[in-house]
């Protein structure tokens, strides 16, 4: 029978939000977690036999609730301060809706805030919000961030202990400190996704699970807080990314440059969805980097060919951008969009007053604007430099067999 | 109620010039009032520089005296302040507040434990 998978959903799906409202009754994360583990075991029992109940997620709530409450209830007896404490909390606790399905989504929201604050590293914070609200287990989240599983397990531990030991409240911060913080928040689902899209290594399956998972993140986050432009923003850049990856590689795990791409491959649908978000938080006009970025990939989505693309539009994206988060790789994919409107010579000279040291993309971009300008010596040596200095093992394949084409190969063809 | 150590770390030998040290106190004071206010007081105060400490290590049946501090380094423990709160966002506020006013390190640590009965 299917109860297997379906738990599996429910648990990924629900874990979050039963962590959250558990850790609100008994106000301790470390009970909250227990409890939603025990009440999961139990379905695994009874779910095969019983059926999945019509609203799964009420039920976990309400098992882990009165499970825990038995053994604090135990360990109360047994002279257990902790115990104590926490049953105490429960008693006085307010009831909050806690087995109605959606009318208490800010349960979830600061359980987030908790997982992505400040005062736990960032490497934590990622790995936090995948376990408790992304439901995500260990071995899972060590595999995708290539850690040994026993570290991974140790971040958590000692993460936690810290929200125990210093007290991290379960609090949505207040309106002063809410633009830092929520910052925070997008950071980490966007590196969840980054990390996913484009890092070194590792099982692509695994990888294509994180991008899935940093969507499913960026959903809820829009879901929670839909008057935040940037949330929006963030999720449209992810949906707007995502829609190229069945063009992004071929079939032997090779990148394809954008202007390469085969665009009838792209995904129309979350394209559509994308560009929808897109002009829903352009039109509250608080744009922010997520945004603009987020608009950059629509005005991309839209051309049939990289010559079709509105590239004055893009440009004055890119201009924006750099006024909102001044950096050398805004300014790096800026001159990208001058290369098209004013032609390879301009850009290199912009490209080549950036302060970026060795890195993999400035050299790319580089060896693309020398080899436009038919310097194929210059250009094949910048091709090598961007592959040594890429950790990504199909990024260096391809920079190495351009730099060859360059060297020895056939000439490459003239580009406008 | 839990209590917290606000630490300030302090450069060696005193601060720059450029600081103004008349203001950092007046705005510590200012900082100091508002934690009593809210009844988060609990102690605070400021050591003579690292070149007054002396360390002591048990080595065998003995105790050696040394001239310190304990840790080499360019900045040492200066002054501290000990606040009680519920959570840790409230004391990352004064904390915060104290960083800004000083302009130094500071660092936020939870007490374990607290014993003020001998």
């Amino acid at each position: 029978m299917a109860a297997g998978g379906d738990l599996e959903r429910v648990f990924r799906e629900e874990h979050g939000r039963a962590v959250a409202v558990l850790a609100r009754v008994f106000g301790d994360l470390d009970i909250a977690e227990d409890a939603v583990q025990d009440a999961f075991a139990v379905a695994l029992e009874r779910w095969p036999a019983d059926g999945v109940p019509p609203a799964p997620a009420g039920w976990i709530i309400t098992t882990a609730r009165r499970r825990a409450i038995d053994r604090l209830r135990r360990e109360a007896a047994r002279a257990d301060r902790h115990a104590q404490a926490a049953l105490l909390h429960a008693r006085d606790a307010p009831p909050g809706p806690a087995t109605e399905d959606d009318a208490v989504p800010d349960e979830r929201l600061r359980l987030i805030y908790t997982c992505c604050h400040p005062a736990l590293a960032p490497a934590a914070q990622v790995a936090l919000t995948l376990q408790l609200v992304g439901g995500l287990r260990t071995p899972e989240i060590a595999r995708a961030f290539l850690v040994p599983e026993p570290t991974m397990a140790q971040r958590l531990v000692r993460a936690k202990a810290k929200i125990r030991d210093a007290r991290i409240p379960l609090r949505v911060p207040d309106e002063h400190e809410l633009p830092d913080r929520l910052a925070a928040v997008l950071a980490v689902v966007y590196l969840v996704f980054t990390e996913g899209h484009t890092a070194g290594g590792g099982d692509r399956v695994v990888r294509d699970d994180l991008c899935h998972e940093a969507i499913r993140l960026g959903r809820l986050l829009a879901g929670l807080m839909p008057d935040e432009p940037e949330v929006l923003g963030l999720l449209a850049l992810m949906l707007l990314t995502e829609s190229r990856r069945p063009a992004r590689l071929t079939a032997l795990g090779e990148l394809v440059l954008l202007a390469d791409q085969d665009r009838t491959a792209w995904d129309r649908s979350l394209i559509a969805e994308g560009q929808e978000l897109v002009r829903r938080c352009l039109r509250r006009n608080r744009p922010g980097p997520y945004q603009l970025q987020a608009a950059i990939n629509a005005v991309h989505s839209d051309a049939p060919s990289i010559q079709d693309t509105d590239w004055r539009q893009v440009l004055a994206l890119y201009d924006q951008l750099l006024v909102l988060a001044p950096s050398p790789v805004v300014a790096l994919h800026r001159a990208v969009a001058v290369a098209e409107l004013e032609g390879p010579a301009a850009a290199l000279a912009i490209v080549d007053g950036l302060e970026l040291g060795d890195h993999a993309v400035r050299h790319a971009v580089r060896a693309d604007l020398l080899a436009r300008l038919h310097r194929d010596a210059e250009a094949a040596a910048a091709y090598r430099a961007a592959a040594r200095s890429t950790g990504n093992a199909a990024q260096r394949a391809f920079l190495e067999g351009r730099a060859a084409q360059l060297s020895g190969g056939p000439p490459s063809p003239a580009r406008a | 109620m839990p209590q917290y150590l606000i630490a300030m770390y302090q450069p060696d030998g005193g601060p720059p010039a450029e600081v103004d040290l008349g203001a950092v106190m007046a705005g510590l004071g200012a900082l100091n009032a508002d934690i009593k206010a809210a009844g988060s007081w609990v102690f605070a105060g400021g050591l003579h520089d690292s070149t007054t400490a002396t360390v002591l290590r048990a080595q065998g049946g003995d105790v050696v005296v040394t001239d310190g501090p304990y840790l080499e380094g360019k900045e040492h423990l200066g002054g501290f302040t000990v606040v009680e709160a519920d959570d840790l966002d409230v004391v990352l506020g004064w904390a915060r507040r104290s960083a800004q006013i000083t302009r130094l390190p500071t660092e936020v640590r939870p007490f374990r434990f607290v014993r003020d009965d001998g």
